[in-house]
């Protein structure tokens, strides 16, 4: 029997620039115990339908127009404010995407967790204190928080990302929901942990007996999750029907494009690497004071971000980086490119040193080594034009004058695919994968020999994502350039690495040839890592988390 | 998309475009920032000009005919040494605009470069300039005035420094953590990673990316710099009578309020509308110089 039915439902921003429809109608069930998954990119109105149901969305500019969406009989979209409290406490929980922000950081975990026990509307329901610690505890010993006793007095900064998320959904179950509403609950967690996030969402809702509404963009973590797949694009559904159907069976186009987006299998191009070094790192450190300790003997103790890391990059080759969050990934990429100081070891660029340079000596640099940063929101000054973000490096560098510098960023238009008359536009006006456009064209606008690409793609939707790899490796090609790309996905840099490269903590634990590694790899923790992709196929998927 | 059709040479009749030419585009769309426009650039030129059309002289005192309501000799009426009230308003506006704007400016320009420099360069010099303007901060501010005083003399000029040496240290402190949010985001480091010299970065990246606040900052800055002026003068450190300012004017306004209300009211007026028009003119700067509203 469907917990819930949703018929037609509509929703419309009415903005300063004109009617958005979000959601424009949209109609599903969910039946009890079973897992309802919408898929859609960014804008698509996945989370605007969810959040609808629980009256969560700002009003104005929000605004139903229609449909209706029974809950048990009732209509949540017409009900009383105080009814929606009661749903709110009783039927209907949610799960947030970011774990570090959707955590009160001045409260207690344990605190927050009860806080609908013994603030219950219901004055009936309202339990003790010591009672509703007991419940506390029981369920953070389920989601698997270890010592549950001693962590409900700790503050959320006191856990990491994937165990907040497990204390978020304690938080969730707590009120014994009837329905789960999960808002990409794993989009900002590492693979790993993703993966055991999932297998717990599955266990819980099984033991549970919950509907869940599971809300993602990624594919492969849908496949094994959903019993049934919404596909949502522009506000409408595009396509409905159980999982295996979706994915093998698929009658839509916009399906077919968002499956045939996923990166998967092999690099395709053919390796271009030229027997010559052009960067070459030795016993590379890189410490940091770590001022959240005391100090010991006048001095702060080190994180050593990144610790005695040797390589070498071949012209021409494009190096994969992977590793989780925290890995020092980030920190290795900006080492080599001097944007931090190294704390040991050294850094060539063909047969120059650079480390030791001071800033002025290596302005000459600068101009043939470039980074291509993983936000595209954050790294594009939102105060300068497309066409002053485009010509500061070559009017800095020298290489356009007054004269040819318009033309100049033209080309490098033509060449990222923006169209020329968005030149006067302000960052804010584009979509995430123009800007990441913008910010590839401001990197590749010195004409450098080697680029580090840090997560360019891990913003971006599945589709756009498909896009600006197809560009990188254009570019590459066409401005011969050597790459550094570096990233969590461990799909994305099979598709476009010659040669692969693993940090953990700071040290690499494996590298070679991408597919010799991907075939067999050698280090637990590359085993772990690789186990831990999800499949976009729903039988491997399922297989692949019943093994975790 | 339409704007691909955009030919070549249409673009390059709009080169020059920058944040600047388009908040100009987008203020004169902006009807109350250009009304506030228009006041105070009619106040400046009216103060400017004063010398040379105002009705009566400014201390010629006329005894005999005391204070008086408005009429058609005397518009704004006279003040209890018969003096018209319109001329001395007149001659105030030019003490009091010349004090609000100069030692604003000295503040701001004073207050963004300490903060941009001290936020973006960070660690030990952050911390000493920083406990330099803690200092500035605890020394009492009438001490401050009275000192310079005593050692340069009283001057005007003087004055409008030692204000704006004043007003300065809040800015400096907005703008500094401002700056500090900044210099981590991705754009800096994507231009300190083209190679850009610090002053380029502070210049074109950090500078432009603080005016929001700092706008609305001045905007406050002005009027309470005026009639900080009316206090000091008003304990015989600023402009002494004959002379007159917006500030001094009110003060002896309240003093006979209940007989002479007109000597209160049209001071007031005249302080109010500049309030006003600065108010109307730095939000519409503030939204003109942010490309995130609306060009429409």
């Amino acid at each position: 029997m469907a917990i819930l039915e949703v018929k037609g439902l509509k929703v419309y921003f009415h903005t300063r620039n004109g009617v958005v429809k979000a959601v424009d109608d949209v109609s599903f069930s969910v039946d009890s115990g079973e897992t309802l998954a919408i898929v859609g990119e960014s804008g698509s109105g996945k989370s605007v339908t969810c959040y609808s149901l629980l009256d969560l969305l700002p009003k104005p500019p929000a605004r139903i127009e229609g449909g209706t969406a029974f809950f048990d009989g009732e209509d949540l979209l017409t009900c009383s404010p105080d009814r929606m409290r009661h749903h709110r406490c009783n039927d209907i929980a949610v799960i947030f995407q970011d774990p570090m922000t959707s955590l009160n950081p001045f409260l207690t975990i344990g605190e927050q967790l009860i806080e609908p026990l013994i603030y219950h509307p219901d004055k009936s329901l309202i339990q003790s204190r010591s009672k509703a610690r007991e419940r506390a505890i029981q369920l953070l010993d389920e989601v698997g928080i270890i010592d549950p006793d001693s962590r409900f007095d700790c503050y959320p900064h006191e856990f990491s990302g994937g165990m907040r998320q497990r204390v978020m959904i304690a938080m969730a179950l707590i009120t014994k929901p009837r329905l789960l509403i999960c808002d990409e609950p794993t989009t900002a967690l590492d693979v790993t942990i993703q993966a055991q996030i999932l297998k717990l969402i599955k266990k819980l809702q099984q033991t549970h007996e919950v509907a869940v509404i599971f809300i993602s963009h990624d594919l492969g973590v849908v496949a094994g999750i959903a019993d049934k797949v919404l596909v949502m694009c522009e506000g409408t559904i595009r396509e409905t029907g159980n999982t295996d159907s979706i994915f093998y069976r698929s009658q839509n186009e916009y399906t077919k494009k968002l499956l045939a987006a996923i990166p998967s299998g092999p690099k395709k191009l053919e390796s271009r690497v030229k027997p010559e070094n052009l960067i070459r790192v030795s016993h590379l450190k890189t410490h940091f004071n770590d001022y959240s300790k005391q100090k010991i003997d006048g001095k702060y103790s080190q994180i050593k971000a990144v610790d005695d890391v040797s390589l070498n990059i071949s012209r021409g080759e494009i190096l994969g980086l992977v590793g989780e969050s925290g890995s020092g990934k980030s920190t290795l990429g900006r080492s080599i490119l001097q944007l931090v100081p190294n704390t040991a070891g050294i850094v060539n660029f063909g047969a120059d040193q650079l480390t030791g340079l001071s800033p002025r000596q290596l302005v000459p640099w600068r101009r043939r080594m470039q980074m291509i940063f993983q936000d595209p929101y954050a790294s594009l000054n939102p105060r300068m034009t497309v066409y002053e973000t485009l010509s500061e490096p070559l009017l800095y560098h020298g290489l356009a004058n007054r004269e040819n510098v318009l033309s100049k960023v033209s080309e490098l238009m033509d060449e990222v695919g923006l169209a020329r008359g968005h030149m006067r536009k302000y960052p804010h006006e584009f979509s995430g994968g123009q800007r990441q456009r913008i910010a590839i064209g401001r990197a590749i606008a010195t004409k450098p020999e080697f680029i580090i690409a840090d997560e360019p793609v891990s913003a971006l939707d599945v589709t756009i994502q498909a896009q600006i790899l197809d560009l990188i490796l254009d570019l590459v090609e066409s401005h011969n350039l050597t790459m550094m790309f570096i990233s969590h996905d461990l799909s994305v840099v099979r598709y476009i690495s010659d040669r692969v490269m693993i940090l953990h903590q700071g040290v690499i634990v494996e590298e070679g040839k991408t597919e010799e590694l991907w075939a067999n790899p050698q280090d637990p923790y590359t085993q772990n890592l690789l186990r831990s992709i999800p499949i976009a196929d729903p039988i491997l998927e399922r297989a692949r988390i019943e093994n975790i | 998309m339409k704007q691909d059709s955009l030919s070549q040479s249409e673009i390059i009749e709009e080169d020059g475009s920058s944040l600047w030419n388009d908040a100009w585009i987008k203020l004169s769309k902006n009807y109350l920032a250009l009304a506030g426009l228009g006041i105070l650039i009619l106040l400046c030129v009216v103060s400017l000009l004063t010398p040379w059309i105002a009705p009566y002289s400014y201390e010629q005192q006329n005894l005999d005919l005391g204070a008086t309501a408005p009429s058609l000799q005397h518009w704004l009426g006279t003040d209890i040494f018969g003096r018209d009230m319109l001329t001395r308003i007149m001659y105030g506006g030019r003490v009091s605009l010349m004090v609000g704007f100069i030692a604003t400016a000295v503040a701001l320009v004073i207050g963004i470069l300490w903060g941009a420099i001290a936020g973006f360069y960070g660690g030990r010099l952050d911390a000493v300039m920083m406990r330099i303007v803690d200092i500035l901060y605890a020394l009492p501010f009438m001490i401050f005035i009275v000192l310079l005083m005593v050692v340069f003399g009283r001057n005007i000029l003087l004055l409008f420094l030692a204000i704006g040496a004043v007003e300065w240290l809040t800015m400096a402190r907005i703008v500094r953590g401002q700056v500090m949010s900044l210099r981590n985001q991705e754009f800096v480091e994507a231009a300190y990673s083209l190679g850009l010299s610090q002053w380029t970065i502070i210049r074109r990246h950090i500078i432009p990316n603080t005016l929001g606040p700092v706008i609305v900052y001045t905007t406050l800055t002005i009027p309470s710099v005026m009639l900080l002026e009316a206090f000091l003068s008003f304990l015989g450190l600023g402009i002494q009578p004959p002379e007159s300012s917006w500030g001094l004017l009110i003060n002896y306004g309240v003093e006979t309020m209940e007989e002479y209300p007109w000597l209160l009211i049209f001071p007031g007026v005249a302080l109010s509308l500049t309030l006003f028009a600065l108010n109307f003119l730095g939000d519409g700067l503030r939204d003109a110089l942010d490309p995130r509203t609306s060009k429409d």
